[in-house]
């Protein structure tokens, strides 16, 4: 009973890390039908940065790691933006050729990071209270769970905040409702994009330093790995649906994380399946619009 | 009746300048050719020799990649799975059938009619159920099957991949003529043999009511349907046929490098291939071809740029960009999606046809008609 608990709270917390990614992949699909795989970058450059500046700050302690989260956000949001300003605009209502200049964003990245940083994963440092235990009900949880359930709540409030109560986020809304009307009434769809990339990169840069926090390290390649879990996320809760991702971001890892205590490693795998799964018999994915385009 | 005489001399001097080409190419190891800051050395070096082969496999597999992405307009990101199939297929079955006492000429040639029946059934299987759902979905379930095969193949299931190390493969059983530094030659000449080979399925496929089924599918499936068409059952056939000729590459690597990686299996992989096919020019059969050897030689060069003492002099700034091959030739592909939509052989027809006569599939601005079909049928309404 309490490993089985301890799996779902593991797997709740690793839903929070695919959420921080996938939340982003899914408003910015929605709102601009691009698919973007420059994202996994976002994440890794924000975790790179996050960390040079949290090992300035103090290295292990909860001072650094803030320090650290807020530049994550800070530059995810501004590398995002520039992103959308410098190579997506340019390529306006071209969908095939946006999703392969992020291609070729994301591999160029990745590469660059490998000659700055290197090839081998960087070990780091986090507070004390981050490395132990809390025991609920027999379970013993790893602490840093908690603080990627937080971040992953405090985000999704945010980010469902922003959508309903600003004018921003009426637009964003109706733009991914129905894009065509919103620019009939005359409203610029196209500054919303930048907005929303600026917000898809920071929840996504936070990610990337929570990221090395879970896995105890930073590597060059952390984005792109967790970027192919955040499109299946994207894809099972519904393209667009930022709902979808939330609730499929902690089914995926829910299910990650049984498939690989219970059946042998093979929690991969079952993701795959899920995803094949729920394409077949739901080709909108869980929570998705009827006519998502 | 001189309209026909010239579309038929037009033909058989294409397929004289294929054989021209062809003939060129196959004569490269008995010549001293050296293009300086192009190749590692003369033609007939083995080393210079293997990069060639090895670019001339890429190309291969660019071309059964242009099969899905070009002529179908399938964005798969799971072609690195049966280039993985062929080349794990052939190394993995060498070693399970060298045992058995077979003759070695047996075991060889069964272990490559296995594999292909391997990819062809993976290819089917992949593709019937991939195809179920179109545009962005199918390019994340291709892409959730081609990690699936990535980490079985990267965990070592059943001790048959050999993990992160993988399979080597077992010279004994492979004729003496394809073994050896020696023989780098004869592997370039199979190499060029399969390039061939994909060419001509190729120029079949795209020629005969199947290609024309699934190109038309790709520009309006609503009217391909209409006509009593099913486009599942073609874009299937195409797909497996891809998966086959993928393979079949996927076995000239296993030959030429004596060993396959995970790398080969990775969406990365994939990746790159996608960069290759639209930098030589989407929906060119030459811009897969183009495009593979210009990527294969230029990751090259810019590899041994990256250790020359010109670069290691440098700043950081500019040194740590320089010695990235793969930065540079991600930022290429990235300028070249913006400002030459048509890759290296659509600047090349923009170049050399007159205005008036450019193919109709090209639009104003030199954007392939594939991508403009393709979005029409993920986005449009």
């Amino acid at each position: 009973m309490s490993t089985l608990l301890l799996l779902l709270i593991t797997g709740v917390g690793l839903g929070a890390l695919y959420f921080l990614v996938a939340s982003g992949l899914s408003l910015i699909y929605g709102l601009m039908g691009v698919l973007n795989f420059a994202h996994g970058s976002f994440l890794t450059l924000a975790g790179f940065l996050g960390w040079e500046v949290g090992r300035r700050v103090g290295d292990g302690t909860w001072g650094g790691l803030l320090a650290g989260m807020l530049v994550g956000l800070v530059v995810g949001a501004l590398v995002a933006a520039v992103t959308e300003l410098v190579f997506i605009r340019r390529l306006y209502q071209r969908h095939i050729e946006q999703v392969l200049v992020t291609v070729g964003l994301g591999l160029a990245t990745v590469a660059l990071f490998e000659g700055i940083w290197g090839t081998d994963p960087i070990r780091i440092a986090k507070p004390a209270w981050l490395g132990g235990t809390t025991d609920v009900l027999g379970a013993s949880v790893p602490n840093d769970r908690w603080l990627l359930i937080g971040a992953a709540a405090v985000v999704l409030g945010l980010i469902v905040l922003f959508l309903r109560a600003t004018p921003y986020g009426l637009v964003i809304r109706a733009g991914v409702e129905n894009r065509t009307m919103v620019t009939a009434l005359g409203i610029d769809v196209r500054r919303a994009f930048t907005v929303v990339f600026a917000i898809g990169g920071a929840a996504a840069g936070l990610g990337g330093v929570l990221a090395s926090v879970y896995y105890g390290q930073v590597s060059a390649h952390q984005g792109t790995s967790l970027l192919i879990y955040a499109f299946i996320v994207t894809v099972i809760g519904g393209l667009g649906s930022l709902a979808g991702a939330a609730v499929a971001s902690v089914l995926v890892a829910v299910i990650q994380q049984l498939a690989n205590f219970y059946l042998g490693g093979t929690g991969d795998l079952a993701v795959v399946l899920a995803l094949a799964a729920v394409l077949l018999v739901r080709p909108r994915g869980l929570l998705g619009k009827a006519a998502a385009r | 009746m001189s309209r026909i005489r010239a579309l038929a001399g037009s033909t058989w001097g294409r397929v004289a300048l294929g054989a021209v080409l062809v003939a060129l190419a196959a004569c490269l190891p008995l010549l001293a050719l050296d293009i300086p800051g192009v190749l590692p050395g003369p033609t007939y070096t083995p080393g210079t020799l293997a990069v060639l082969a090895y670019a001339l496999i890429i190309a291969a597999l660019a071309l059964s990649y242009h099969l899905v992405f070009g002529v179908a307009g399938l964005l798969s990101f799971g072609h690195a799975m049966f280039f993985a199939a062929g080349a794990y297929g052939l190394g993995v079955l060498l070693r399970l059938l060298a045992p058995t006492g077979i003759p070695s000429e047996a075991v060889f040639l069964l272990a490559i009619v296995l594999t292909l029946v391997l990819a062809l059934v993976v290819g089917t299987l992949a593709g019937s159920l991939a195809l179920r759902v179109t545009g962005i979905s199918f390019a994340m379930v291709t892409l959730a099957f081609a990690q699936a095969a990535n980490v079985l193949i990267r965990r070592n299931v059943g001790g048959l991949t050999g993990g992160e190390e993988g399979v080597t493969l077992l010279v004994d059983v492979v004729p003496p003529g394809l073994v050896g530094v020696v023989n780098t030659r004869s592997l370039y000449w199979l190499a060029l043999a399969i390039l061939v080979i994909a060419y001509l399925v190729c120029v079949w496929v795209e020629r005969s009511r199947l290609g024309h089924v699934v190109a038309a599918a790709r520009e309006n499936e609503l009217r391909v349907t209409v006509l009593g068409i099913r486009p599942y059952r073609a874009r299937l056939v195409v797909f497996a046929l891809a998966a086959v000729l993928a393979a079949v590459a996927g076995l000239g690597f296993m030959l030429l490098q004596s060993s396959a990686t995970p790398r080969i299996s990775a969406s990365d992989f994939t990746l790159t291939l996608l960069v290759i096919v639209v930098l030589g020019g989407v929906g060119y059969r030459w811009g897969a071809i183009v495009g593979g050897v210009v990527y294969t030689l230029l990751d090259q060069r810019l590899s041994a740029l990256a250790s020359s003492p010109a670069i290691a002099g440098l700043p950081d700034v500019l040194r740590i960009p320089l010695s990235e091959p793969l930065f540079l030739l991600g930022m290429l592909f990235v300028l070249v999606v913006m400002f030459a939509p048509g890759g290296i052989v659509g600047i090349a027809h923009r170049a050399t046809r007159p205005r008036r006569r450019r193919r109709e599939d090209e639009r104003e601005d030199g954007r392939p008609a594939v991508m403009s079909d393709m979005e029409a049928s993920t986005h449009g309404s």
